[in-house]
Formats: structure tokens, C-alpha cells, sequence
């Protein structure tokens, strides 16, 4: 009978996974998006340089990371968890809870946000300020400690040195952790130039959040979703607009647009590692202490990603739009690692 | 008073208003479909195009001399030697000899990037195979890096001024040169179709994700056609007639219009957090895609075996055979075409899914090619997701290429349904 044959097959492919509960033999990465372009290639590279099985990583955003990071030991909860900000105190507290008692925390560099527009349009040089009063959805009044709706539609109505176009932004959804980092950064860097509001900061902080990371929906932002490339293509079509993303896009794409300067400072390596370019954030990732001698390659691993050859500033990942860490940094996480150094804050 | 008309009188005087009602239905119609044509060429000339040059490969022939001892390796060494050795030191050697000319750092650097870093190991590998290479000089083909493979597709302009262009004009230099003399070629690109995920788009292929489609799709078949078509005879053929019945048609029913995000959710919840089964493998891609398609083979499952006439049952029930054997002697053959066919619709919807596999981690990237239904790896339309992501330019027309793989599988999936349908069809 087909139907019964179909089902002794069915049952023989599932006894042949079953075997799944054994152990895992290769390692397994959670974790940010943004980490994920050079955690794969440092993975890649491993795999096909060394006898262990090439790892696994899932982009699942920073915080998703956390979450199945902090879930427990074991092997069926990730090794590594990559993050484009710094692990939250409650983000460790939930991780001592749930028994993964030692985190390893390594910094490999930065990444920074640019604003960019298609190459042959106008030359953009803006300030955090600007982009504040640009996107925000209430903008200071006349008078202190009162706010009113944006009312700017053009760039040069903000500062006439820029051009007298429509403002057009195109950026990431807030669910996307390069939101977050803009929001932060380059909002935040502009909204706090107005004293009274800095003031605010500590006395009302939720106030002070809310008035600084709103973004205006009047149509002058546009969600253009989490997809890069699409925002690039679309900075083609329409030469007015600004378009919001990582800087390895800007690299990897430097015939199709340009970026803008933001206080004076160009987006390139040596700007945004030094910290003049002001909109860029470092990039981590986390470890298992108690899963590095479990898991074949975990040491390997850790080896081949914190090498001079991988995130050394002329390392491979540089090739990919990492920013290196400058010399004493990298001392520092070197021997961090090799001492698979306790994570406390 | 008017003149009385009789019947024909009557439709003759409306004739015209018809036949122009007609006209216009069926130039609509003509309309639809033709607006879904163009759609759908528009489509597929765009798709087609710009995943053409994805298969074919750009080379730079290199004659390399594998010097053993610098290389520190010896005919017995052991496999773990031949892996740590460095090999790209004879392809950079073989790069400085063939352009003498560069000489300072910079330079040397940007000459190296004229071929992939998968070069090395495209030496080692070769070495491996046949060690009698060592101390030999060997004339092989390597892959071309990316921006190579644009140059010569065609993908950068070579007529844009050094500012523009992502290749600068020493290195353009060197590939015109090598394209004239020949050295550099293209090939139809195998690694496509042979190799899994990478980073870097000339190295990157498709097999891993056919086969973890492949493997996912069989877990689903194997348990979601068997429960479903008993499912199916169960109701339709032994059910008795009542409220318990009818409710659980109904939620069959709504079983199938429920998103399939859903079922990822119920997938992580259950079979991943509380079986823990492990994430990214095409055995809970499988399962949590065969409770999806569970509704649809067996709603198509059982009007098939409805349309099956009664006379057949009557007949083999009044010759004394049970209501088993009538059943899967003579009802089951008979509504047989009728249930493959809802079955291949039904996987081909599973072979496009990838929402519910969003939650159980198969959006991961995955070198290694899957070997059974217990490894990690990911499906096509998620192959495709990922590459479209990707910041490097080569992978635009990857991710082409691979939509047109998916869309060959659907068609190939669809035609098969068709056959099974002309072939076994009958006429009652």
C-alpha cells in the first residue's frame, strides 16, 4: 500500500534525526544584523580553513540575540550572541539567571551611519542640528521649554547654505537596530545642542526621550524598510532624497552615491574610528565561557576573529567595512580574549 | 393604442443591446488577462535578465609554482598541515610575476584582490587531491573576484571617469590587459550549483539551499499526505453525520485560511522550546510547513474522492466486498489524480514559504551543505531573502538567479500535477 509505505518512510527519516540530541559539532551565532556581514565572513573563512564545520549564524536583531543567548546553557541555545550596542545590565542579570554565569565580552570595532544621496546631486554638509530640526516631529518654539509641530518642508528653509530642495528622507523601520543607532546619534546629537532641552535630560527623562527620538510622520521620512540596497536604488531614481544606512553600503556602492558630511566630518575608516564622524557605534559580540571547551572550534573561533589578520586595521573585515579598533584597543580585547576575561558591570 | 409585436419581434429589438453587453464581457476579460500577461512578462524578462550573467563565471588563468618548502610542507605531511599552509603566497607570487610593475605595498595589495580569496583554497584543494603538484609549476584557472566579474560582465562601466568608478584605472588596466591576451575568461559557473552560502558572491551557490528545500519539503510529505488523505477517506467515507463531525470540518476549513506565521510561532513554541528540537533544520521546517499544508490536501483530498460516483461503491458493495476494500480497492485509485494533484499544489505552496520558517531560525547563514534532515540550513525563497540583503553588488544578480531556481522547481512541481491529471483522469 502507498499510503503505508509513505509512512515507514516518513518514520525512517525522522529516526534518521534523531540524533540530533547527541551534541552539536559545529557553533552556533544569534545576534544583530549588523554584526552579521562580518561574523559571516570571519565563519566562512574558518570553516574553510580549519577541519570544524563552518558555524551557523542567525541574524535575529540585537535584542532577539539576547534573548536566546540569556535562555540557558547547553547546546541547544546559541554560543554567541553579536550586538551593535553594549549587553544591557538587565540583559546580564537575565543571563546570571538563567545560570549562563560567565559572558565574554568582545569589541571589534565600529560601524557608522551615513546620510547619502545619489553622485551627481547636490553636495550635502550637515550638522547633527540640522538633521534634528530636519526629521524631528516637534521642533523647539520660540520660546524655551515650548515645542510646535516641524514645520520645515525644504532644507535651505533650516540653514540657507543647504540646498533649496524638499527634505525627502529615506530610512529604516524602527524596528531596525541602524534606527535606533540614527535616533540616537545623530537625533539625539542635534537635539541636545538646545541647553533647555539638555537641562531636561535630568529632570524628566522620558520627556526628554520622547522629545528627541521622535521621528516626523508627515511624509518628509520615509520608511523605506530594512533593506539597504533598496534604499540605494531608490536614492537613483529620485535625486532629491537622502537615503539612511550603514556605512559598508556607502563602501561597497561609492560609483552609485555620496555621503553627506556631518559636522564637518566625511564618513571614511580613519573618521569614524578616531570618533570625529559623531554618527557611529561600536560592535560586539558575547560568548559562553562555560560553552568554549564544549563546542569543537569555539577556541579556534575566537582565535581567527580576534586576529590581526581578521579585525587588524588592514584586516579582511576592513575589506568589508568594518572600522578597526585603534592599537591599544585591540591590545586590550586581544588579551581580553585570551584570558576569556569575566563580562561585570 | 400600440401596435401589439409578437415574440420574435421582441428579440430582435434587443439583439443588439445583447450582443454589445456580450462584447463588452468579453473585451474585458481579454483586458484582464492581458494586463496579468504583461505583468508577468515584465516580470520574468527582468528576472531573466538580470540573472543571466549569474551563470556564467569570470577566470583568471595563472601559471603558480607550489614551492613545497616554503609552503613548509612534505610529501607524508598530514591533511592538518596541507589546511594551515598558506596558499595564497604562490598565487600572490604568481600575481607579482605576471605584473612585474608593482612593487609598493598599496599596489601589491590592490593586485592581489584581482582573484577571490577562494583561490587558495581552490590550490589547496587541487594539491590535496594529487600531492604529486608539490614542487611543481601548475597553470590553473581561478575564480575572478567580484569586481573582476563586473568589469568583464559588462556591470561597471569602463567608460566612467577613475571618481566613479568602483574599479580604479590601474586595476581596470590589468584586467583589459589580461582580457585581451586572453588570460581572463568566463566559464558557465558550476560553483553556482555545486557550492553553498558564502559571503563573497563569486563563491557563492545554491546546492545548499536546494537540498535544504528538498529535505524540508520531504519531511513535509512524508507525514502531511498520509494524515491527510486518512483524514480525507475518514470523513468523507466512514464519519458519521454529526455536530462533533461538522465542527471539526469547520475548523479544518479554518485551518487553512489561518496565516502561516502562525504555525511558526506553534513551531518554536512546541517543537523547538518544548521537544527541543534543533533550530534551522529542515525536520521542524518540515513539520511546521506540513501542518500548513495539512488543510489544503485535505479539503482537495476529499472533493476529490466525492466526485468518485456512488455507482462505484454500490456496485463493489453489492458483489460482498467491505466497505475497507470498496474504499482503497476502488475509491482511493479513482480519486487518486484528484489527490496528487492537491497535494503538489499544496507543496509547491510549502516550497515558497518562508514566514513560519522566520521563527524557527532557518534564516541563518549556512556554508556547509546539509546532509540530513537533523543539519542546519535554509530554503530557497529564504536563499533569495538573504542575498538580496547583502551589501556587496555581485549578489544582485544572485539573488535572480536564484528566484529563477525557485521558479523553475514550482513549474517543474505544477507541470508534474498536470500530468498526473491528464494521465489518470476519467471521465465518468
Amino acid at each position: 500500500m502507498k499510503t503505508l509505505k509513505l509512512c515507514t518512510a516518513a518514520l525512517a527519516l525522522l529516526a534518521s534525526g534523531s540524533t540530533f540530541a547527541a551534541g552539536r559539532d559545529y557553533i552556533s551565532i544569534v545576534g544583530s544584523s549588523t554584526v552579521y556581514p562580518f561574523s559571516t565572513v570571519v565563519a566562512e573563512r574558518f570553516g574553510k580553513s580549519t577541519e570544524f564545520k563552518t558555524p551557523k549564524i542567525e541574524s535575529t536583531g540585537t535584542g532577539g540575540g539576547m534573548k536566546l543567548f540569556c535562555k540557558g546553557l547547553g547546546v541547544d541555545t546559541p554560543d554567541v550572541t553579536n550586538a551593535s550596542r553594549r549587553i544591557k545590565e538587565s540583559e546580564l542579570t537575565m543571563c546570571h539567571e538563567n545560570g549562563v554565569k560567565e559572558v565574554v565580552e568582545v569589541l571589534i570595532g565600529f560601524d557608522g551611519i551615513v546620510m547619502a544621496n545619489d553622485i551627481n546631486s547636490h553636495n550635502f554638509a550637515l550638522t547633527r542640528k540640522d538633521i534634528f530640526l530636519a526629521l524631528a516631529k516637534e521642533i523647539p518654539g520660540e520660546k524655551e521649554g515650548e515645542l510646535k509641530a516641524n514645520p520645515y518642508t525644504m532644507w535651505n528653509e533650516i540653514n540657507p547654505e543647504l540646498p533649496a530642495i524638499k527634505i525627502e528622507v529615506l530610512g529604516p523601520p524602527p524596528t531596525s537596530g541602524t534606527r535606533d543607532a540614527f535616533v540616537e546619534l545623530a537625533m539625539e546629537g542635534g537635539c541636545k545642542s538646545f541647553d533647555w532641552i539638555k537641562a531636561m535630560k535630568k529632570k524628566d527623562k522620558s520627556a526628554y526621550k520622547s522629545m528627541c527620538h521622535t521621528i516626523r510622520e508627515d511624509g518628509a521620512y520615509i520608511e523605506a524598510g530594512e533593506n539597504d540596497n533598496l534604499i540605494i536604488q531608490k536614492l537613483q531614481k529620485n535625486p532629491n532624497a537622502l537615503g539612511i544606512f550603514g556605512f559598508s553600503f556607502l563602501d561597497q556602492n561609492a560609483d552609485l552615491v555620496k555621503a553627506a558630511t556631518v559636522d564637518a566630518a566625511t564618513p571614511e575608516f580613519e573618521t569614524i574610528a578616531s570618533g570625529e564622524y559623531p554618527v557611529s557605534r561600536p560592535l560586539y559580540f558575547y560568548v559562553k565561557k562555560a560553552h568554549v571547551s564544549q563546542i569543537p572550534g569555539m577556541e579556534a573561533f575566537l582565535k581567527e576573529f580576534t586576529s590581526k589578520k581578521a579585525m587588524g586595521d588592514e584586516g579582511y573585515l576592513t575589506d568589508k567595512g568594518l572600522i578597526p579598533l585603534d592599537e591599544d584597543k585591540y591590545t586590550e580585547v586581544a588579551t581580553g580574549i585570551k584570558e576569556l576575561k569575566n563580562l561585570e558591570l | 393604442m400600440n401596435k401589439p409585436i409578437n415574440n420574435t419581434d421582441q428579440v430582435k429589438l434587443s439583439l443588439k443591446k445583447r450582443y454589445f453587453k456580450e462584447k463588452v464581457f468579453k473585451s474585458a476579460g481579454l483586458l484582464a488577462i492581458g494586463i496579468a500577461f504583461m505583468f508577468l512578462l515584465v516580470l520574468l524578462t527582468d528576472i531573466i535578465t538580470k540573472a543571466m550573467p549569474a551563470f556564467s563565471q569570470t577566470q583568471v588563468n595563472l601559471t603558480v609554482s607550489i614551492d613545497a618548502d616554503e609552503l613548509g610542507l612534505k610529501d607524508d605531511s598530514s591533511r592538518e598541515d596541507f589546511m594551515a599552509a598558506d596558499f595564497r603566497q604562490p598565487i600572490r607570487q604568481a600575481l607579482r610575476d605576471r605584473f612585474p610593475e608593482a612593487t609598493k605595498r598599496k599596489v601589491k595589495k590592490e593586485l592581489y584582490t584581482l582573484v577571490s580569496i577562494g583561490a587558495e583554497y581552490q590550490l589547496r584543494d587541487a594539491v590535496l587531491e594529487n600531492p604529486a603538484l608539490l614542487g611543481q609549476s601548475v597553470t590553473m584557472d581561478f575564480i575572478a573576484d567580484d569586481d573582476v566579474d563586473a568589469v568583464i560582465k559588462g556591470a561597471i562601466d569602463r567608460t566612467l571617469p577613475e571618481s566613479d568608478r568602483r574599479v580604479k584605472d590601474q586595476k581596470l588596466g590589468w584586467i583589459l590587459e589580461m582580457e585581451a591576451s586572453g588570460e581572463v575568461h568566463k566559464t558557465f559557473n558550476w560553483l553556482f550549483f555545486s557550492a553553498g552560502d558564502s559571503r563573497e558572491p563569486e563563491l557563492a551557490g545554491i546546492k545548499g539551499a536546494i537540498l535544504g528545500s528538498l529535505y524540508t519539503l520531504l519531511v513535509t510529505l512524508a507525514l502531511s499526505f498520509p494524515v491527510a488523505v486518512a483524514a480525507a477517506i475518514y470523513l468523507e467515507e466512514f464519519a458519521p453525520k454529526n455536530r462533533f463531525i461538522d465542527f471539526i470540518e469547520i475548523n479544518i476549513n479554518n485551518l487553512a485560511a489561518v496565516p502561516s506565521i502562525v504555525f511558526g510561532l506553534l513551531g518554536l513554541a512546541v517543537f523547538i522550546n518544548f521537544f527541543s528540537m534543533p533550530r534551522s533544520a529542515p525536520l521542524v521546517g518540515g513539520i511546521v510547513l506540513s501542518l500548513m499544508t495539512l488543510p489544503t490536501i485535505i479539503i482537495a483530498s476529499r472533493s476529490a474522492i466525492k466526485a468518485v460516483p456512488p455507482s462505484l461503491r454500490e456496485a463493489a458493495l453489492g458483489l460482498g466486498a467491505s466497505k475497507m476494500q470498496t474504499v482503497f480497492h476502488h475509491v482511493l485509485p479513482a480519486a487518486l489524480p484528484g489527490i496528487l494533484t492537491g497535494t503538489i499544489i499544496g507543496m509547491a505552496q510549502a516550497l515558497g514559504e518562508t514566514a513560519p520558517l522566520l521563527m524557527i531560525g532557518m534564516v541563518a547563514f549556512i556554508v556547509d551543505i546539509p546532509q540530513s534532515i537533523g543539519d542546519p540550513s535554509t530554503v530557497l525563497p529564504i536563499q533569495v531573502f538573504l542575498w538580496a540583503d547583502a551589501p556587496e553588488r555581485g549578489f544582485l544578480e544572485k539573488t535572480s538567479a536564484a528566484i529563477l531556481v525557485l521558479l523553475v522547481f514550482l513549474i517543474a512541481m505544477n507541470a508534474v500535477a498536470i500530468r498526473l491529471r491528464k494521465k489518470f483522469e476519467k471521465k465518468w
